[in-house]
């Protein structure tokens, strides 16, 4: 029977060759049937061969894509991802190892773990409060450097033979050594230029975004943070010590935002400096608002250059309502504010609120750094290197390399651009304006031959009383081909000019003299 | 002391399984019969020292007698399974036999890890489902209207399906699965099988386009019902081994590029649609803005190959119980946790060789449905070891499905150890019809 079909099949195929489609329907039909018992047909089957190599293709491709992303996670990505304060593992390694030192820029040790006789660990701090956020402590949790570096803190890279060694001994290993970009000069100038004051100095270099100091007040002590956890935590007297305020403090940035205020201005007025005047009277009124000058100061016939530079409030509110809100907005979004900074270490996102709904108060006061507007000395710094640095942003980062136990580098972190948040020719005029504020400005003290400085001062105030205001600086300094970025603030000082100026000065000349 | 030991076996352990690996992709080559048995056999000897020593390893550190009973048993099984199949089926495929063995031998060894009960259950389903599928071989060969069963197939696979819809239980958000006597069974484990032979029943009777779109219309209706049970996983894992099946049977390339783009538009679709979806994708893209929540799991298992390294942390010196369900979803990165991403690497590239063995015995199958059946259920264990891995190191978004032979989970052992076996019958029969055609295959 199947093998009459199959040669009734046959015949057929020689038949009807025109028809191709029909006879090999019929041809696969019956080719099931003797293709169990037959074996000795030569059986043609359309081949798969050439479809089926295609199929493994696909599936090597991505399996191997799979591998490759592994790979260059393991060996690119992991290191920063381990390093979360989430991931659990971290302490197991602290059984294994003596945690490694944290180093200033010219390696003196700014934390370091003290092992005695007996075997107890405790973690030293030198320098005590001068860099107690930036550093951190690492009992307790962890924060600052401590936290970001943990897990590097806990890797071993000492040599092969000798780790073997204390294995074997049962003994710890030496941890590798964090070197920091933090200069110890800088730091105690800035810690001592702040006094009793609270606030928040940030000092930085714009050409690579290494973070020369970061002071924070009021601080503590991390040599004993065991001991005064519990005060601290508390925080009866609403000091919030062990906030950082230079990454976490949000602050209303006051006449400091005319930066961005201007930025906006051009952006609308292609670049166009020369052709805006303004009456200054002392104040601006417009749908019931008022605004005044500081301490109610008459500026006169005032061009936008001598509106920054004297921190004309009424020029500026006029300026606002010249702008077109939703293009405002734009340049806002475009210098960061209500977005990630995307940095290595934690930080609060600073805020604004102006939008094509906004009314006209909350558009004056938002154009002199008053109003909603909130933003940390950080995100302020970046934008001022911005400025220093032809409108790129180098991304700020305080981990400079990380070397074994006796100095041998292991990894070496370069600088990275962040984005660009604005045209070089946008960063030459604002620079100019900054340039101004010294030369006849509110910026005056920072006038000397020993290096260039660039700046604006800010008062701002808050809880609505009148009186009261956090004094501000955003600047830089250039000097022998070098710049430094500082930001400050000083609550509940007073004027800009007044306390937050003479501090730059200090840090810039500390910078410049000591070079 | 102990801990050089640990120290040092995870050296010997990457490099045992590297050779092992790099034998899988050996056999490949045209050497002769001699030359391949010799593979083999090193392999085999490969599989017991590395048990053996991995055995050792965790013994040392947790001192119990249980494990050491449990080791015998398992080495009994290892040696049985393929004597066993030596005596029965002895022109079987040794690769995919020593794979398997291979493959299940990790498997117990991080779930007596990482659970010890769950170990012991789980090779007693691995005993029973050997025991079941030795005879799989045989009926493959026997049973000749297989390609007849075209309806029954897709009706048993939508009415299963179904019933877990209605009726299952649910587990991390998805149904999976329903419980009979106390066994919990997830149907689609099994349902992906006759799903496979019911496409290539309908097509290789026909390749007209009424058929093609008849057979559409149930492999649709099969994906619907799991994307509506949210088991995201077998949906996709349907849908691919169906376009692969329909571009082998129809040789239309045509077909492939505009399945991948509906699949595309539906994964659009679905996103836009379930809730669910946007969860995974969120988890997938920015695991740590969501790490309290919907990113735990990936950021875990994240944590845990990165702290792992290339060498690992040493066997039983992580902490891979961090990461949630680990013996299911998440087994890759307890290996690439505790026995180092080299090592986990050699498992995909093993799962990896097991593929291209299905697919050159698929080449070699003068049968179509067979041919066809060989490629489906080689698409579908081949991107089931994709979807799992590649969530587990975040290259895509979680899925939610078991590694093959090596997580935690009766019913995907079991049907995993199915596929394997009906592919070395039809393997065997292939070998058996052809004398003298094939000296020089892999065999």
């Amino acid at each position: 029977m199947k093998f009459s079909s199959l040669f009734n099949n046959k015949k057929k195929r020689s038949k009807s060759r025109n028809d191709d489609q029909q006879d090999y329907d019929l041809y696969i039909e019956n080719y099931d049937d003797y293709a169990q018992e037959d074996y000795l047909v030569d059986r043609k089957k359309p081949s798969n061969g050439k479809q089926l190599m295609l199929v493994t293709y696909i599936f090597v491709a991505v399996f191997v894509a799979m591998m490759g992303y592994t790979v260059y996670y393991q060996a690119v990505k992991s290191p920063e991802v381990i390093n979360s304060s989430y991931n659990k593992r971290q302490d197991i390694f602290s059984d294994k190892i003596v945690r490694g030192k944290i180093l200033s820029n010219k390696k003196e040790v700014l934390a370091e773990t003290q092992v005695s006789s007996d075997g107890t660990e405790t973690r030293y701090y030198p320098y005590e409060n001068i860099f107690a956020h930036v550093v951190g402590y690492s009992a307790k949790g962890k924060s600052g450097i401590e936290s970001n570096a943990n897990f590097t803190l806990l890797r071993s890279n000492a040599p092969l033979l000798e780790r073997i060694k204390n294995t074997l001994q049962g003994e710890k290993n030496m941890g590798d050594n964090v070197v920091t970009t933090l200069d110890l000069s800088l730091q105690k100038t800035a810690y001592n230029a702040m006094g009793s004051y609270r606030g928040a100095i940030i000092v930085m270099e714009p050409e690579t975004g290494k973070i020369l100091a970061m002071v924070s007040k009021p601080d503590f002590d991390p040599n004993t943070i065991e001991s005064s956890w519990d005060s601290l935590v508390a925080d009866a007297s609403g000091e919030s010590r062990l906030l950082n305020r230079v990454t976490h403090g949000i602050y209303p940035p006051g006449s400091t935002f005319k930066i961005i205020t201007t930025l906006a201005y051009l952006r609308q007025n292609n670049n166009d400096v020369d052709s805006y005047h303004f009456d200054c009277t002392g104040s601006i009124t417009k749908d019931n608002v008022t605004i005044n000058c500081y301490h109610n100061s008459v500026h006169g016939d005032i061009d936008l250059k001598t509106s920054f530079a004297k921190s004309c409030n009424s020029s500026f509110a006029n300026i606002g309502l010249i702008l077109d809100k939703g293009k405002f907005a734009k340049t806002c979004d475009s210098l960061l504010f209500d977005q990630k900074l995307s940095l290595p270490f934690s930080y609060k996102q600073s805020s604004v609120s102006i939008s094509e709904d906004s009314d006209t108060d909350e558009v004056m006061q938002t154009a002199i750094g008053q109003g909603k507007t909130q933003m940390t000395p950080l995100h302020m710094a970046m934008i001022t290197s911005a400025i220093a640095n032809e409108g790129d942003v180098m991304k700020p980062y305080l981990i400079d390399s990380v070397e074994n136990y006796e100095g041998t580098l292991i990894k070496e972190y370069s600088s990275k651009k962040s984005c660009t948040i604005m045209s070089e020719e946008e960063a030459g005029i604002l620079k100019e304006l900054m340039r101004a504020a010294v030369t006849e400005g509110t910026a005056s003290k920072l006038s000397t031959s020993t290096y260039t400085a660039y700046g604006k001062t800010g008062s701002a105030e808050y809880n609505n009383e009148k009186g009261m205001s956090h004094s501000w600086f955003t600047g830089f300094a250039e000097a022998n081909g070098k710049t430094i970025v500082t930001t400050i603030i000083v609550e509940g000082a007073g004027s800009g000019s007044e306390y937050a100026v003479p501090i730059a000065g200090k840090l810039f000349s500390e910078y410049f003299t000591n070079e | 002391m102990i801990d050089l030991l640990v120290e040092l076996s995870k050296y010997v352990f990457i490099i045992m399984i590297g050779i092992y690996t790099y034998f899988c992709f050996r056999v490949f080559s045209k050497k002769g019969e001699d030359y391949k048995n010799l593979l083999y056999l090193k392999q085999k000897i490969i599989i017991f020292l590395l048990h053996f020593m991995m055995n050792f390893i965790v013994f040392i550190q947790i001192d119990s007698m249980e494990l050491i009973i449990f080791y015998l048993a398992q080495v009994i099984f290892f040696a049985a399974l393929p004597a066993l199949y030596n005596v029965i089926y002895p022109r079987a495929s040794k690769l995919l036999l020593n794979n398997m063995c291979m493959l299940l031998m990790i498997g117990f060894v991080m779930l007596s890890r990482l659970s010890f009960d769950r170990a012991v259950r789980q090779f007693e389903i691995v005993v029973a489902s050997a025991v079941i599928t030795l005879f799989v071989p045989y009926l493959i060969r026997k049973i000749t209207f297989l390609k007849d069963l075209t309806y029954f197939y897709a009706g048993t696979g939508i009415i299963l399906l179904a019933i877990v819809f209605i009726i299952g239980r649910v587990t991390y958000g998805a149904k999976l699965s329903f419980e009979i006597a106390g066994i919990g069974i997830q149907p689609s484990e099994f349902v992906k099988i006759i799903y496979v032979f019911f496409i290539a029943s309908m097509l290789c009777k026909s390749k007209e386009f009424y058929q093609v779109l008849q057979t559409s219309i149930f492999a649709a209706i099969h994906v619907i019902i799991l994307v509506i049970s949210k088991d995201l996983g077998s949906a996709l894992i349907f849908f691919i081994a169906y376009l692969f099946m329909l571009y082998i049977a129809t040789h239309k390339l045509l077909y492939l590029g505009a399945g991948t783009l509906l699949g595309c538009v539906a994964a659009v679709a679905a996103y836009f649609l379930f809730s669910h979806v946007r969860v995974r994708v969120l988890a997938f893209t920015d695991p740590f803005s969501v790490i309290d929540n919907e990113g735990y799991q990936v950021t875990q298992s994240l944590f845990a190959i990165g702290t792992g390294g290339w060498f690992g942390m040493g066997l039983y010196q992580g902490y891979p119980k961090l990461i949630p369900v680990v013996e299911e979803d998440f087994i890759f990165s307890a290996i690439s946790e505790e026995l180092g991403l080299l090592f986990a690497l050699c498992v995909i590239l093993i799962y990896l060789s097991c593929f291209i063995m299905f697919i050159y015995i698929a080449m070699q199958i003068k049968d179509e449905f067979y041919c066809l059946c060989t490629t489906g259920l080689a698409c579908v264990l081949g991107f089931q070891t994709f979807l799992t891995i590649g969530g587990a190191v975040k290259f895509i978004p979680s899925t939610g499905v078991t590694l093959p032979l090596i997580s935690y989970g009766g019913s995907s052992c079991f049907s995993t150890m199915i596929i394997f076996a009906i592919i070395q019958g039809i393997f065997i029969s292939q070998k058996t019809k052809t004398p003298g055609k094939h000296k020089k295959e892999v065999s």
